[in-house]
């Protein structure tokens, strides 16, 4: 069957799959019941599983992840909602020295099968805390998966196959894109594996990298390139950790040149492992050292500057005729 | 003590949040009624000279002002967002007269009439939700630190502050303009959080002199008080060893009289106090919030009889302590106080884009001022070109 859908509704229809498939799945989070989430991710799920399975938190977030963590040692497999990108810090803690090392310490005998599910980045006008991109904080520790989504479709998909895994899984959503663009979802389809990339436009000239909220942004600037005679390859990352970088290299041995774009801030964000990788492992594809766009190395802005802060359909495009310029 | 359900070791759910708690229960502590009737009570209580009172309506008509100001500016996408007050007045108004100028605050989100009472400008107020700033105010101007949006946070910055007063001697010296306390606000949805806990056992190691002030207005967003406590929260000062109380936090004079009363025991170098002030949210969380997804009118409507501001003006007027002259000017200067706010938040210019890279250290570092400059080559670029419109 096939319909129309936001990513809204798809990480909705992916996390009530998951549930009926399952019955070892549980939401927790604040205002994750009634209201279904600030952003309604989770909309009529506790109407239709109850309240043993979506569960309204207690406003704590180590208190959410510690105890996420005792559920899951018991067997269940939690999905965690954390309610903006920076509430996740009160559980950093708990993220990157118990759910991130529990298999490790445990040789294996514990599981973490848990998904933290975090809406990011910026570009709705919210007020300070709200429009952050900390996944460059999470991808740096070892034992944690890191995972961007970018559309609905990949929405509907990927929150089922981070529930499936056995690792715990950052989950990232672009908030700004919850009720943005409609997709297609064709739910008899095989979906590409979790943690691979995917070219998303082919070219020639340039490759492109992105994930979440920039995805779109490369695409019209690929759109806008194209109008000028330049033609853009553009990769979809999908995963953050671990990185698919076979899409990547292929890529770049081809068009020589590479791009990445996130909003995070550039300094040691994802561009610069990226960039270390590419150039470790296609030094002699390069035509021009790999650029990297990204949100300034300031804390984020007031959001009347957001637009400046954020990188871009006019920043892509200056990178790129960077690149071409070598 | 609450008694135990025979089935467990909780107390008894009815007990705690059941009818007889609805007003805030036996211990709550009140000095004017809802209809307006002055009660007393025999620990705390004070005089209040006509003036005071009549300051209080005024007080309070003006925050509500600012209020549905800055809710109609957001309605109008003058705002980004507003975290309204509405109905929680008495509990701010109380708290914020109750301060003495050498006494400091540590704000949440929604302390718009605690701002009121430090002098801050509510133009810096909208600022902040307009998205020009993250508050422009000086927070040592006004005794008044910056909202703080992470729940919880500035628990522990008001115990620390608390720490830095008895270390400066400004703690027990018996003199009234010399001895400080601070003030931390926070939400009943915010005492379950990690830091508000910790601060607690701080202030009570170190017998710091902060006031806790928990306006307890029955919802953290959509959650109910049920899910962060099953005791009223005043009662678990107790378990961290300092005294807890329970005001009506919708009669401004309980809560001022409260307030003043844990604020000298802080000055006085005898620790900390929580004060649950017991109100209620009537408007949305904040303007982005839809409140009929999770909870019953009814209960909004059952605390519009409890209004702030409707039983100082009965008590004003059934013992003449205000005249119509009286009202009619502070209804005229809340319009005018509209005004102006309509008219400075509109006129409120966009910062400057270069100013995104200021102050992020003391002084600029070499690696910020070279990608501050490339930013500000990249935008000459344009000049003459249509921004935003290609390459
Ligand atoms: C650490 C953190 N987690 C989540 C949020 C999102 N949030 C903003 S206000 C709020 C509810 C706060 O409730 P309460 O403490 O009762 O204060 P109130 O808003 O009722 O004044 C939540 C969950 C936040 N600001 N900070
Ligand atoms: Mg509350």
């Amino acid at each position: 069957m096939t319909q129309k859908i936001t990513l809204a509704k798809g990480l909705n229809m992916g996390l009530r799959k998951a549930m009926e498939n399952d019955p070892k799945v549980l939401i927790m989070g604040e205002d994750v019941g009634k209201l279904g989430g600030v952003f309604r991710i989770t909309d009529g799920l506790q109407k239709d599983f109850g309240e043993d399975r979506v569960i309204d938190s207690p406003l704590a977030e180590s208190g959410i992840v510690g105890t996420a963590v005792g559920m899951a040692l018991r067997g269940y497999r939690p999905v965690v909602e954390i309610q903006f990108d920076g509430f996740v810090y009160p559980a950093y803690d708990q993220i990157v020295c118990q759910v991130a090392k529990m298999h490790f310490r445990s040789q294996g005998k514990s599981k973490m099968p848990m998904v933290i599910r975090i809406p990011f980045g910026g570009g709705i006008g919210a007020v300070e805390h709200h429009s952050e991109s900390p996944e460059a904080q999470f991808a740096h520790t070892p034992g944690l998966k890191v995972v961007a989504c970018s559309n609905p479709v990949d929405g509907y998909w990927m929150i089922q196959q981070a529930i499936a895994s056995d690792d715990p899984v950052i989950f990232l959503e672009p908030k700004r894109q919850y009720h943005a663009d409609k997709a297609e979802l064709d739910d008899t389809v095989t979906p590409d594996p979790l943690f691979t990339s995917r070219v998303v436009r082919t070219g020639t000239d340039v490759t492109v990298l992105a994930y979440g909220p920039m995805v779109k942004t490369v695409m019209r600037a690929a759109e806008a390139a194209a109008s000028e005679g330049k033609s853009l390859e553009v990769i979809d990352l999908r995963t953050l950790s671990p990185l698919d970088m076979g899409p990547v290299l292929d890529s770049v041995r081809r068009t020589g040149r590479a791009v990445v774009a996130h909003e995070a801030h550039v300094n040691l964000g994802m561009g610069a492992e990226i960039s270390a990788r590419i150039t470790e492992q296609c030094f002699y594809s390069l035509e021009a050292p790999v650029l990297r766009v990204g949100g300034f190395d300031a804390p984020y802005p007031p959001s009347r500057l957001e637009e400046n802060y954020l990188p871009d359909l006019d920043r892509v495009l200056d990178a790129v005729d960077h690149s071409l310029s070598f | 003590m609450t008694k135990q359900p025979a089935s467990g070791f909780g107390p008894d759910l009815a007990e705690v949040f059941g009818p007889s708690q609805q007003d805030g229960g036996p211990e709550l502590i009140q000095l004017l009624t809802p209809e307006g009737e002055r009660v007393h009570h025999p620990d705390i209580d004070v005089d209040f000279p006509e003036e005071q009172l009549r300051g209080f309506y005024r007080d309070m008509v003006l925050t509500r002002r600012i209020d549905t100001e800055a809710t109609a500016l957001q309605r109008h996408g003058e705002l980004g967002i507003w975290a309204q007050l509405l109905g929680q007045e008495a509990a701010q108004i109380g708290a914020g007269r109750a301060l003495r100028p050498q006494d400091y605050v540590f704000p949440t989100y929604r302390e718009h009439g605690v701002a009121w009472c430090r002098g801050v400008d509510p133009l810096k107020l909208l600022g902040l939700f307009r998205g020009v700033d993250q508050g422009s105010w000086d927070p040592g101007a006004n005794n008044f630190a910056l909202y703080t949006i992470v729940i919880g946070a500035q628990c522990l910055h008001a115990t620390g502050y608390a720490m830095g007063m008895q270390r400066d001697g400004v703690v027990g010296t018996g003199d009234p303009e010399r001895d400080a306390a601070v003030v931390a606000h926070f939400g009943d949805g915010a005492s379950s959080q990690g830091d508000v806990n910790e601060a607690f056992i701080f202030a009570a190691s170190y017998n710091a002199p902060v006031v806790f002030f928990c306006q307890n207005n029955q919802w953290a967003i959509s959650e109910p008080i049920e899910r962060q406590s099953r005791i009223p929260l005043y009662q678990r000062a107790l378990g961290f060893g300092f005294p807890g109380v329970r005001v009506d936090g919708n009669d401004v004079l309980a809560t001022y009289a409260v307030t003043q009363a844990a604020l000298q025991r802080a000055r006085d170098g005898q620790g900390p106090t929580l004060v649950e002030a017991y109100t209620y949210r009537m408007g949305a969380h904040t303007t982005t919030d839809d409140p009929t997804r999770y909870r019953l009118s009814d209960d909004v409507e059952r605390w519009k009889l409890k209004d702030p501001i409707a039983r100082v003006e009965v008590y004003l007027k059934r013992n003449g302590f205000a005249d119509e002259a009286f009202f009619d000017s502070v209804a005229d200067e809340a319009d005018q106080l509209g005004a102006t706010l309509r008219e400075g938040c509109k006129a409120m210019p966009d910062p400057e884009p270069m100013s995104m890279f200021d102050h992020v250290y003391s002084e600029m570092t070499e690696e910020l001022a070279a990608q501050r400059d490339g930013y500000a080559a990249y935008l000459e670029s344009f000049e003459g070109a249509a921004v935003g419109g290609g390459h």
